[in-house]
């Protein structure tokens, strides 16, 4: 991190450069302050990223993306040595402020181990994702793996780093010391830095470190933090959270190739790029007190994110993406799931061979409406996976004692129950290329819709052009200019779903919407649009309107089965958008009627179907 | 972006090839630059430590953990035999009831916990060599690590394989480049060689691949299907995938090198002529593929003997321009090649509605087409 004395007081900055060292790209963005003293999006460029050979130096394409800035604008921003000059010398020469995220050379790859697998251990998983790290592996007593499994794993995933956890304050010692002898027995190398010692985090029970300390001490580089599940019914993810982060920036970062170099230019801490998305979403959902559900769907991952009850939680599906992972989301979604969103008739065999196509050659863009339909219902599939793996793993703590109406009987079963509620949901935000960079922001909407299924009101976004891990790391040292350039340049309103819970027959009446100043039935399995645009022309603020709805008796729209709902709703691109395809959604068994009912509905919200 | 292009896969009869020879962990590199090298010679060698095998003694002998120090016959640091007497109980008037454990290995006892009763013996370490893989010179020495070794000769990079290093002599066993390979072609005579086809390899001719001992494939297709149907039944795992497709490791007989894609695809018929051209010479196969994180392809080396390495080139790699040929790697004009005829600066919006960068190419049959500028290649030559 370079001195900088703007940073002294950041909101004397007037002109901030970040960028995104992503897998595969590398996006920057200039901000600047307007004459009205608002902050607001002036120019973007991108690069490909050069973390590999044969340039092997991040900083590489992290200049290219800043010189298509610079071409764009017209502005001097690199230096003469070479780096982005801060802070400004001039309006057109330097930036006040210059930050990145990083995502880039596998991300933080780790492995977590606890002592029981519900318990600690998933605390340790909670704790790693919400730093923004991929959880490679987790290890624990009651894993149903043999010991030599374990060490032989470990030893063929090589971590960039390890949380190991277990045990509350004053419980077991000696499963502890197993762990680590464990641990000795591996002898594990970190992933990148030939010759270093792995970094371990410990934040289990605290008189066990003594121990642990005497075994592992010397072999790996230990650090202890607070234990991360002090007692039973008590979480404490922050301590461990923190240290991940400095041990991502003291070892990882400087191992991965240019990051060394990088980390002098940037004016305050690199952030990896999940952990800066997520402090976006957590803003959000603090700002207008919502619920609110986030996803950024990359090349290689799918990071989701939930604030519901003011409780944060991220996690990331290592191995759902769109271009690298495609296969990934074809073996566990299996062909037929992928197929039923298909608008066209197409075989296995064909499908198959043009996913692993994508596969080997991950850049490609669809030049063919049927192409981009293809991948359109892979990432269908891909946020429905990654949403359960968030639905598992967003909940409660397992193991907590809770009291029973009858009786002193206690039980442990009942707790852990996911805190997504989808009727309690008040807004989606979609991210990454697919959802960001759909050709029309219709197609983002309808996938989200197919792949959440959200219940009742749900208010639908997207990033537009992909740029709220910039602005995450921006809300850390500049939060009322990450929060104007998110609100007017970032967050595109796609507008309002209202979906009945229940399930009923094709034609039956479903919902009775009355709506500027008009009503109107809508049957059961059908999607219907009410435009309801932006206040200033195309984008921006949201008109909003009221509306009421009123379900027939099967439904339910929050209120109770049969219960109307009267409320404010807000437009955007699309409008206002019923859906009474029934929850969940199912596809006709036929294929010729699925065919023709997707049809249906893509043209209902205006989406061109191949032919 | 303005470079949104994919760099070809290079196919070059002649190029300087430097392929970097790495260990795993630190130890002794055995040779010094400017040594001459065959693709046998060990380069580079190191020993990954034996895994610590644990041995839960309280528990064998039925004590408690603080007990077992006292109980053992052996102390840390001593070396140890399989089936060696580790510790006893002193029984009933030392005689009666007495409980043993032994050691299930051989190797050196590191630990001993009285907080679990646990001993662990640390086996043996695996030596791990690093060979040559190509015959060449030693151009650098990475201290501790491993080399550089540089040759002359002809490279051809797959898009996609399975199966680890090998050596084998090159044979041709179709006609063009449009012709599969299908387990007629396959006869015992080809035991031991890399055989070349055109646009696919069926699942039969895998099958009869392995029965007849062949080496390598090099081949422009695979079907999806056949490929996961073949490494299911091969590796003994039911449902096997490749998942995100980092490949080489396949404990397979054969090296799988495609050069297309997936599906029955010509392979280029630049390619197959160079690989017919270098018909009975000794190439070094790998199949390693690795998409993210670190790009590898899988590669033909043929080293050439005697060859004057060529002058480094001042040719603008990489750079697309009017003239360039190139080569459409996604429908609708997959695997056709062309020649870039103009390169619009603009967005312009596709069939899928979407906006990009562009390119217009006349391709090979004559017609005049617009592609995405991420959909082509550019068909190296140097």
């Amino acid at each position: 991190m370079s001195e900088n004395p703007v940073l002294k007081d950041a909101t004397r900055a007037r002109s901030i450069l970040a960028t995104d060292c992503g897998s595969t790209t590398t996006k920057a963005i200039l901000i600047e302050q307007q004459p009205t003293g608002e902050y607001r999006l002036v120019v973007r460029g991108e690069a490909p990223t050069t973390v590999e050979a044969p340039f092997d130096d991040v900083t590489v394409g992290v200049v290219n993306a800043v010189r298509e800035i610079e071409e764009l604008s017209g502005k001097s921003l690199i230096g003469g040595e070479g780096r982005p000059q801060t802070p400004a010398q001039d309006e057109k020469t330097g930036v006040d402020l210059y930050l990145s995220t990083s995502s880039a050379g596998g991300g933080l790859q780790m492995t977590v181990s606890g002592v029981v697998m519900k318990m600690s251990a998933e605390s340790a998983q909670r704790a790693a994702l919400g730093a923004g790290a991929i959880i490679i592996d987790v290890i624990a007593v009651d894993d149903n793996r043999k010991e030599h499994e374990r060490v032989e794993r470990l030893r063929q995933l090589r971590p960039d780093m390890i949380l190991m956890s277990g045990g509350t304050d004053g419980g077991t010692v000696s499963h502890l010391v197993e762990m680590s002898e464990m641990l000795v027995s591996a002898d594990p190398t970190p992933r990148l830095g030939i010759g270093l010692k792995l970094p371990v985090i410990y934040a289990g029970n605290k008189q066990a470190f003594a121990q642990v300390e005497e075994l592992i001490g010397s072999k790996v580089a230990l650090r202890q933090v607070d234990n991360l599940r002090p007692t039973m019914d008590r979480e404490n993810l922050l301590p461990a959270r923190e240290a991940i982060h400095d041990l991502f920036l003291e070892h990882v970062m400087q191992q991965a190739p240019g990051y060394g170099k990088l980390t002098t230019w940037t004016s305050a801490d690199i952030m990896s790029t999940p952990n800066a998305v997520g402090k976006i979403m957590q803003a959000i959902a603090e700002q207008r007190s919502i619920n609110v559900l986030g996803v950024d769907i990359g090349g290689a991952t799918t990071d989701v994110f939930s604030v519901f009850k003011s409780i944060f939680n991220r996690t990331v599906s290592a191995n759902l993406g769109m271009s690298y992972s495609i296969c990934n989301v074809l073996t566990e979604a299996k062909v037929e799931n992928i197929k039923r969103w298909l608008p066209f008739h197409t075989s296995d065999a064909d499908l198959r061979n043009q996913l692993r196509n994508k596969m080997i050659r991950p850049t490609t863009i669809p030049q063919r409406l049927m192409d981009l339909q293809i991948e359109q219902a892979v990432s269908r599939e891909a946020l429905r996976l990654a949403f359960e793996h968030h639905k598992s793993l967003a909940r409660g703590l397992t193991g907590v004692a809770t009291e029973k109406n009858i009786g002193n009987i206690f039980d442990t079963q009942g707790t852990g129950k996911t805190l997504v509620d989808m009727m309690s949901l008040d807004m989606i935000v979609g991210s990454g290329g697919v959802l960001s960079h759909a050709p029309r922001r219709e197609q983002s909407a309808l996938m989200m819709m197919d792949a959440y299924q959200p219940e009742g009101v749900t208010l639908l976004t997207v990033d537009s052009i992909f740029m709220m891990p910039q602005l995450g790391v921006l809300s850390m040292v500049h939060p009322a200019a990450a929060t104007q350039v998110f609100e007017r340049d970032c967050l595109i309103y796609l507008g309002t779903c209202i979906a009945p819970v229940g399930t009923g027959k094709e034609g039956e009446p479903c919902v009775t919407v009355e709506f500027q100043g008009k009503t109107e039935s809508i049957p059961f399995g059908a999607i219907k649009v009410y435009p309801l645009g932006f206040k200033n022309g195309n984008d921006g603020e949201p008109e909003s309107a009221d509306i009421t709805v009123t379900p027939t008796r099967n439904f339910d729209l929050g209120a109770g089965k049969g219960k109307e709902i009267r409320q404010k709703v807000q437009g955007g691109v699309s409008g206002i958008i019923i859906d009474t395809r029934g929850r969940s959604i199912v596809l006709p068994a036929d294929d010729t009627a699925r065919i023709a009912k997707l049809k249906e509905w893509l043209h209902a919200m205006n989406i061109p179907t191949a032919e | 972006m303005g470079t949104a292009y994919t760099p070809g896969l290079r196919v070059s009869a002649h190029t300087t090839i430097e392929k970097v020879r790495r260990l795993p962990l630190k130890g002794d590199v055995l040779v010094k630059q400017g040594d001459t090298v065959s693709s046998g010679t060990v380069v580079a060698r190191t020993e990954i430590p034996g895994i610590m095998q644990t041995v839960k003694v309280a528990e064998k002998l039925g004590v408690e953990p603080t007990d077992v120090v006292g109980l053992l016959k052996v102390k840390i640091g001593d070396k140890v035999s399989q089936n060696d007497l580790l510790g006893e109980t002193k029984g009933l008037l030392g005689r009666f009831f007495r409980s043993e454990v032994r050691s299930p290995v051989t190797g050196t006892v590191e630990l001993v916990s009285s907080t679990t009763g646990h001993v662990g013996i640390r086996q043996a370490a695996t030596p791990i060599e690093k060979d040559a893989y190509v015959e060449g010179t030693i151009s650098r020495v990475i201290a501790g690590e491993g080399v550089v070794v540089t040759c002359e000769g002809a490279l051809v990079q797959g898009i996609f394989g399975v199966g680890g290093e090998r050596q084998a002599e090159l044979v041709t066993v179709t006609n063009s480049h449009a012709d599969p390979i299908t387990d007629t072609n396959i006869t015992p005579s080809h035991k031991g060689k890399i055989i070349i086809g055109g646009s696919n390899i069926s699942g039969a001719g895998l099958r009869k691949a392995a029965e007849c001992g062949v080496l390598g494939i090099v081949v422009g297709g695979v079907v999806d299907r056949d490929l996961m149907d073949y490494l299911a039944v091969a590796l003994n795992s039911p449902g096997y995938d490749i998942g995100v497709a980092i490949t080489g490791h396949e404990a397979i007989p054969f090296t799988l090198i495609v050069t297309e894609g997936f599906g029955t695809i010509n392979m280029a018929e630049r390619t197959f002529q160079l690989l017919k051209s270098l018909q009975g010479q000794v190439a070094s196969i790998n199949g390693a593929t690795q998409i993210r994180a670190g790009v590898i392809r899988p590669e033909v080396i043929v080293p050439l003997k005697n060859a004057t390495p060529i002058e480094a080139s001042n040719a603008q790699s990489g750079q697309l321009n009017i003239g360039t040929p190139i080569r459409v790697i996604r429908e609708p004009y997959f695997g056709i090649l062309g020649t870039v005829t103009a390169l619009p600066s603009e967005l312009v919006q596709v069939e899928s509605e979407t906006w990009v960068r562009v390119l217009q190419t006349k391709l090979a049959d004559g017609r005049e087409v617009t592609v995405p500028r991420a959909n082509i290649e550019i068909i190296e030559t140097i």
